[in-house]
């Protein structure tokens, strides 16, 4: 084959922005082929939301104070919110395991000796995680009307706000994976990615609204639930969901929360997405 | 004028390893350069840093003319590269690895798939071209990516090691697949650890030691520098050892190194086949009994124990860098 033949085989140089896109979709699309060829793990990151679901629901249900009410029934349209949230920012632990397996695995130097976008094995992994996110909270959000939530609860809503909603948790997730990739980037071992992509998650989960009313809490911790990041997108989906249990705080975050959650979301993407890629040019020298 | 590879003074540390201590090289057009060593001599980190996965401390680099350190991507589009480990994606059938690679070498998806096929076929990989790489064989896997490796048919290649720890069969028929590809007129530099195969598919050897090239040339010119031919004998009982001795120093040109276990001795000489049967006649006349004689052309083992004054083996605590 003669060089004139190949020159016609690949496509001119395209705007750096088309390349990276089309870069990171091709990526993605390797990761989706991956998932779809290890079923496993898409069941496994689906049992543990499921479980949340039905302990916090049956065990907790009876017993939790929110809004001043002890309905299991208020307690579960309350809770969805905070589960929904929190299965989102756990895909952070797979996102970052992956990339620290392709990191250590000889496909990285192939990837890093073509003509193609630096950032897109880091969004193109992403963007699979979307759509693995994607399809979690669907499988989720049947389990949850399985067990009684419904919508429009506490108030009214409609099909544009439920759909907004989910909107924002699907961003709150990408953002996250943002995270796990730059966990992804740091660590030597898949298994420190998972496990140190998973820690920090509590804390950050828990100190928020998702699964109680913050206004019980001690006033300093109630400070960092109410501004944490996390809160804002629950708190907002209450909203957009009209479920009961919203913060009646005056913090910013909660008279707010589609604000607060979209510039949370924006703010830790730009920031992780810039470490990351950056991280990534670094190794690649 | 430089050629499609070229070198000058590379330096690599990495925190107090000197991995490369200036490396120079200079591969014309459409030749291919063996680089020879054992282990964390520096083969690889010298691919890494002219195929852009490292950038080095210090030096120069140009491949396919272009200025590896200025303008890495522009150099990305002109190579393929073919590791040490099969570097494909195991969970991705052969196909889809192949249709990755040409989309990401920014090929159209049309042209990519038509690619992978003719690849495929090229590689007798086209029966398994819908199974996940992970069901191939250590063979099957280092076709594939070798292929992924030629997508774009790239006028500069490197390949890091590309038998290591393939049968003697797989080995002789990547072998072909080599050879094939360079007499399409690539230009290749090929690391090895294996001396046959550098002097098999190699048109100038530079053998590497503690990240400098210690010696160039082509095989013939390197194993001329050893000393020539050698006469190896056999002797069948020990006892003959000491005996056999003395008839090889009257006839050879330098020390008779004598290998005890296996009651070999060996002894650099000249004058070829009319020398060789003379030492025979000589160990007959003196009831000597052989199992085994012959006149032996140096390997490039012998080279590189003669350049480097150790062997040309593992050294275990810098391979695990």
């Amino acid at each position: 084959m003669s060089a004139v033949t190949d020159a016609l085989r690949v496509a001119p140089t395209a705007n750096p922005v088309i390349q990276s896109f089309r870069d990171s979709m091709v990526v993605a699309k390797r990761n989706l082929i991956r998932m779809s060829r290890i079923p496993e793990m898409i069941i496994y990151g689906l049992i543990q939301p499921i479980m949340f679901v039905v302990l916090f629901t049956y065990v907790f249900g009876g017993s939790m104070q929110i809004g001043g009410s002890t309905s299991a029934t208020d307690y579960k349209n309350f809770l969805m919110a905070g589960i929904f949230a929190q299965t989102v920012t756990f895909a952070t632990a797979s996102s970052g395991a992956g990339i620290a397996d392709d990191m250590h695995k000889g496909l990285i130097d192939r990837f890093r000796s073509l003509p193609m976008a630096r950032g897109a094995v880091l969004t193109g992994r992403t963007l699979a995680d979307l759509v693995q996110t994607a399809l979690t909270l669907v499988v989720l959000a049947v389990v949850a009307l399985l067990v009684g939530w419904r919508v429009g609860s506490n108030g009214d809503t409609n099909v544009g706000k439920v759909l907004g909603a989910f909107g924002l948790l699907l961003l709150l997730g990408y953002a996250f994976t943002w995270i796990g990739a730059l966990i992804g980037m740091s660590v030597r071992t898949p298994e420190a990615a998972t496990s140190s992509g998973l820690i920090w998650l509590f804390p950050v989960t828990f100190i928020s609204n998702a699964f109680v009313d913050t206004s019980h809490m001690t006033p300093w911790l109630r400070h960092i639930a109410e501004w944490n990041p996390f809160s804002a997108t629950a708190q907002a989906c209450r909203v957009l969901f009209a479920n009961p249990g919203q913060s009646q705080s005056d913090a910013w975050p909660m008279q707010h929360p589609v604000w607060a959650s979209l510039i949370y979301s924006a703010l830790i993407l730009l920031i992780f997405r810039t470490l990351a890629v950056r991280k990534y040019r670094r190794a690649a020298g | 004028m430089p050629g499609a590879i070229y070198a000058e003074g590379l330096v690599k540390t990495f925190g107090d390893v000197r991995a490369l201590d200036g490396v120079d090289l200079d591969v014309p057009e459409g030749t291919v350069l063996g680089l020879l060593g054992p282990n964390g001599a520096g083969k690889t980190t010298t691919v890494r840093c002219l195929t852009t996965l490292l950038r080095p401390d210090s030096g120069k680099a140009v491949v396919a003319g272009i200025d590896v350190l200025r303008h890495p991507n522009e150099v990305r589009r002109s190579i393929g590269l073919s590791g040490q480990f099969a570097a494909v994606d195991e969970y991705l059938t052969g196909r889809e690895n192949l249709q990755m690679v040409g989309r990401l070498y920014q090929m159209r998806a049309r042209a990519a798939k038509a690619r992978a096929q003719e690849l495929l076929e090229q590689f007798n990989l086209a029966d398994a071209a819908d199974r996940p790489a992970k069901t191939y064989s250590g063979g099957m896997r280092r076709r594939l990516d070798l292929a992924a490796a030629l997508v774009v048919s790239p006028p500069v290649m490197f390949m890091d090691e590309p038998t290591t720890g393939l049968d003697p069969r797989n080995r002789q028929q990547l072998w072909e697949v080599i050879k094939q590809l360079v007499s399409g007129g690539t230009t290749l530099l090929l690391t090895t650890q294996y001396l046959e195969e550098a002097d098999h598919l190699a048109h100038e050897i530079a053998v590497v030691d503690h990240g400098r090239v210690i010696a160039r040339g082509t095989s013939d010119q390197l194993k001329a520098r050893t000393g020539g031919e050698r006469v190896e004998v056999v002797v069948h009982d020990r006892e003959d050892i000491a005996a056999a001795s003395e008839v090889l120093r009257g006839f050879g040109k330098g020390d008779t190194t004598v290998e005890q276990h296996t009651r070999r001795l060996t002894v650099p000489v000249t004058g070829g086949a009319k020398l060789l049967a003379e030492v025979i006649r000589e160990l007959d006349g003196r009831g000597i009994e052989i199992d085994d004689i012959g006149l032996r052309r140096p390997t490039l083992d012998d080279v590189f124990l003669s350049l480097t004054g150790h062997v040309a083996e593992e050294k275990p605590e810098e391979a695990a860098k």
